[in-house]
């Protein structure tokens, strides 16, 4: 099964391969990861979508709770929104074009470029549309494709974050932390 | 006030409290052997080696419970202490470990003597820094030793740029506020502290007809034998231990089982697997001790108590988990928990004892485990001992009676040849007032014996033991039993002669080679108070038995 994890972590540079080096020598396996800053820039957030079971989740949070960097992990549940983004530069001849704008239209993404040779169309959604509308092109000829690692978000009031306990005090974590 | 960097580590090891340091110098960290140069307070203990500075840090650390501090260049100097490390990580050893590194200008350059050890230390490290910015110095120094002493315990490296170490930096004393890190993380440490499991662990052992107590590392290293032992005798539950919960509970109490798992007792395993309730605490469940998964404690509820929640499932499920300090959790259940009668399992108990003794054959005309035996009645239970891995180990765990935490200090997880020397420094040095042993074989003895220079330099009064087979008698033992006899690469010889090899360091040497002379021999070695060598010659097919076979049940042992 698939589980989606909210990390925390400080926003300094060697905390995502401590991370990413926890993955590797636990022998969890990932399915994706996606990094960026949040609404505060001393903090990241990753989002790890991991393939496995309870025991799985269970260890991956308690090993990710133990990095010092790490300042909260939350699973990320079924209400919730999921996106990923594909670029996919699909051969396109002049008879063919119209095809595949058609087929971009129905998926709602986009056609962010075109040449004589090619097209390239811009989708964001969840795995398995981005999957569908991969598949829908793959007859054209897919000549290149980039995707971004699952971001997720829980519905409504649930919420990943974290409140520094000691702001006023200007007690700040230093960024000579890996 | 302004001081250098190198000056401002100095103020902050004064603040820890920090008096005594191993190291060796280079050319990264010379500013700070610069300050350390007019320094009072702080003595450094230069090694031979890293790594045997890595050791001593740790046996200091082990031996006293307070932090171990290693100094050392960057590069080979700072590589050289990661088998150091990874001991100390394994077996959840406070240690701070200050590197060199070249300037930060010259990182990431392929610098002569530069290496990223942050990086090779991630997966062996509670935490590490490279310090960047030289005005984070003073609270980088004071978090790095809050993280390496508090909740399980771990060595943490702080990778210190040359400029960094020349900078001139505001120096304020701490204000012992706290720590950012430890207040954010409260709220996960106590999302597993849950006070119902606390009842319903009073409920099964009240209940329960036959319990067994499990004692780990964690039991010494938060000092909580004497709250076991009241716990212990109040259910009249027998306790075993694990290789790192050597200590806990009194060698000689009729309740004591001694170990548990591969080398285990037969009656500690069979009490374990015959129990219905088995009370871990501070322990690992190491694969040396539950060695099938499936065949442990088949009949037992299991309740785990460990400080660190990433224990809890992870290779024992446990049915009644409670996370924090062991010493507090075990004194509020032995406030709880109902005052039980010794019972038939206890006479159970007791027989499997009588039945089933830790033995040896005696064939040889030198016992290793009667040089322990005696060893032990010699030191009346006092010594501290440090051992090597290997048969050595083993034996030191099974034939000497540990009374208290911190006497017995071991490469447990790691299993690091060549850690025990090392570390009987560091123990002597931190603890005068007590005999230091150090228990090894000649392969282990042979890899880090570099540290007899340390040893003879400062007059360390340790005894150096060495069990004198003339081959790597436990990959011998495997050989013997699973690879039909074919000894490759673990025969030695008669190779070095010991006695000439302490004699080259200054240090008196004794030999042992019949159990007639162990005691005159020991005797004397224990009345010098300066370093010896006691080499013993014992015979290549002495085995650690009783034996449980790689992947087989507890309770299925050979001997």
């Amino acid at each position: 099964m698939k589980y989606v994890l909210g990390v925390l972590v400080d926003n300094h540079p060697g905390v995502l391969s401590k991370v990413s080096g926890l993955f590797s020598r636990r022998g969890f396996n990932i399915d994706s990861l996606a990094v960026g800053e949040t609404e505060n820039p001393e903090v990241s957030r990753i989002t790890i979508v991991v393939d496995g079971d309870e025991y799985i989740v269970d260890q991956l949070t308690k090993q990710l709770n133990k990095l010092i960097n790490v300042i909260k992990v939350s699973v990320i549940g079924e209400d919730s929104i999921s996106r990923e983004l594909a670029l996919i530069k699909v051969r396109a001849t002049p008879v063919t074009r119209n095809q595949i704008v058609d087929i971009v239209n129905i998926f709602r993404a986009k056609v962010v470029d075109v040449n004589r040779d090619s097209i390239i169309v811009e989708i964001t959604g969840d795995s398995k549309k981005i999957a569908a509308l991969e598949d829908m092109l793959k007859d054209f000829g897919i000549l290149e494709l980039v995707r971004t690692g699952t971001i997720s978000i829980d519905r409504g009031m649930k919420m990943v974050k974290y409140i520094r306990p000691n702001k006023e005090e200007g007690l700040y974590y230093g960024e000579n932390v890996l | 006030m302004k001081l250098t960097g190198a000056q401002v580590l100095i103020e902050c090891l004064k603040e820890q409290k920090v008096d005594l340091i191993f190291g060796y110098p280079g050319g990264a960290v010379l500013p700070i052997y610069d300050a350390l140069y007019n320094t009072r307070g702080i003595t450094h203990i230069l090694t031979a080696h890293e790594q045997g500075a890595a050791h001593a840090a740790d046996g200091y650390a082990r031996a006293t419970g307070k932090p171990g501090v290693v100094l050392v260049t960057s590069g080979p100097g700072a590589t050289n202490t990661v088998t150091g490390i990874a001991t100390a990580y394994m077996d959840s050893v406070p240690l701070v470990i200050f590197t060199g590194q070249v300037a930060a200008s010259l990182l990431g350059r392929d610098s002569f003597q530069e290496v990223d050890i942050a990086g090779i230390t991630m997966p062996i490290t509670k935490h590490n820094y490279i310090v960047k910015d030289a005005a984070r110095l003073p609270h980088i120094i004071r978090e790095a030793f809050d993280i390496a002493t508090s909740g399980r315990p771990g060595p943490v490296v702080v990778d210190m740029p040359k400029d960094v170490q020349t900078a001139l930096i505001e120096y304020k004393p701490d204000d012992g506020r706290p720590m950012e890190w430890k207040t954010r993380r409260k709220w996960y440490e106590e999302a597993d502290n849950n006070p119902e499991n606390i009842e319903k662990a009073v409920e099964l052992i009240n209940k329960c007809t036959s319990p067994v107590i499990l004692a780990g590392g964690g039991i010494n290293i938060s000092g909580a034998n004497r709250e076991l032992r009241e716990f212990a005798e109040k259910i009249k539950a027998p306790v075993c231990v694990s290789l790192m919960g050597m200590g806990a509970f009194p060698g000689d109490h009729p309740y004591f089982l001694g170990m548990v798992g591969m080398h285990g007792t037969r009656y500690a395993n069979y009490a374990v697997s015959n129990s219905d309730c088995l009370i871990a605490v501070g322990a690992r469940f190491s694969d040396r001790v539950i060695s099938k998964v499936e065949a442990f404690a088949p009949k037992a509820r299991i309740i785990h108590i460990d400080i660190d929640p990433a224990e809890i499932n992870k290779n024992v499920t446990a049915h009644i988990p409670i996370c924090g300090d062991v010493k507090e959790l075990l004194s509020g259940l032995a406030d709880r928990v109902a005052e039980r009668d010794e019972s038939g399992w206890n006479s159970q108990i007791q027989e499997w004892k009588q039945d089933h003794p830790l033995k040896y054959r005696g064939k040889s005309a030198l016992s290793p485990q009667y040089v322990i035996e005696k060893l032990y009645e010699l030191t009346e239970g006092k010594a501290i001992i440090t051992t090597e891995v290997g048969q050595n180990q083993m034996w030191a765990a099974q034939y000497y009676k540990y009374s208290e935490p911190r006497t017995f200090l071991t490469s447990g997880g790691l299993g690091a040849m060549g850690y025990g020397l090392g570390a009987s420094i560091g123990a002597a040095m931190g603890r005068p007032d007590r005999r230091v042993v150090n228990i090894a074989g000649d392969g282990s003895f042979k890899m880090n014996s570099t540290e007899l220079a340390t040893v003879s330099k400062y007059q360390v009064p340790i005894v150096q033991l060495v069990l004198n087979n003339h081959t790597l008698g436990m990959v011998r033992q495997w050989q013997d039993l699973f690879f039909q006899g074919r000894y490759s690469q673990s025969t030695l010889g008669p190779d070095v002669d010991f006695l000439k090899l302490a004699d080259a360091y200054g240090i008196k040497g004794f030999s042992i080679s019949s159990n007639q002379e162990v005691e005159r021999v020991l005797k004397e070695a224990l009345s010098l108070n300066e370093p010896v060598l006691v080499e013993c010659d014992i015979s290549p097919d002495e085995k650690v038995y009783p034996m449980v076979a790689p992947g087989a049940a507890i309770d299925n042992l050979i001997d």
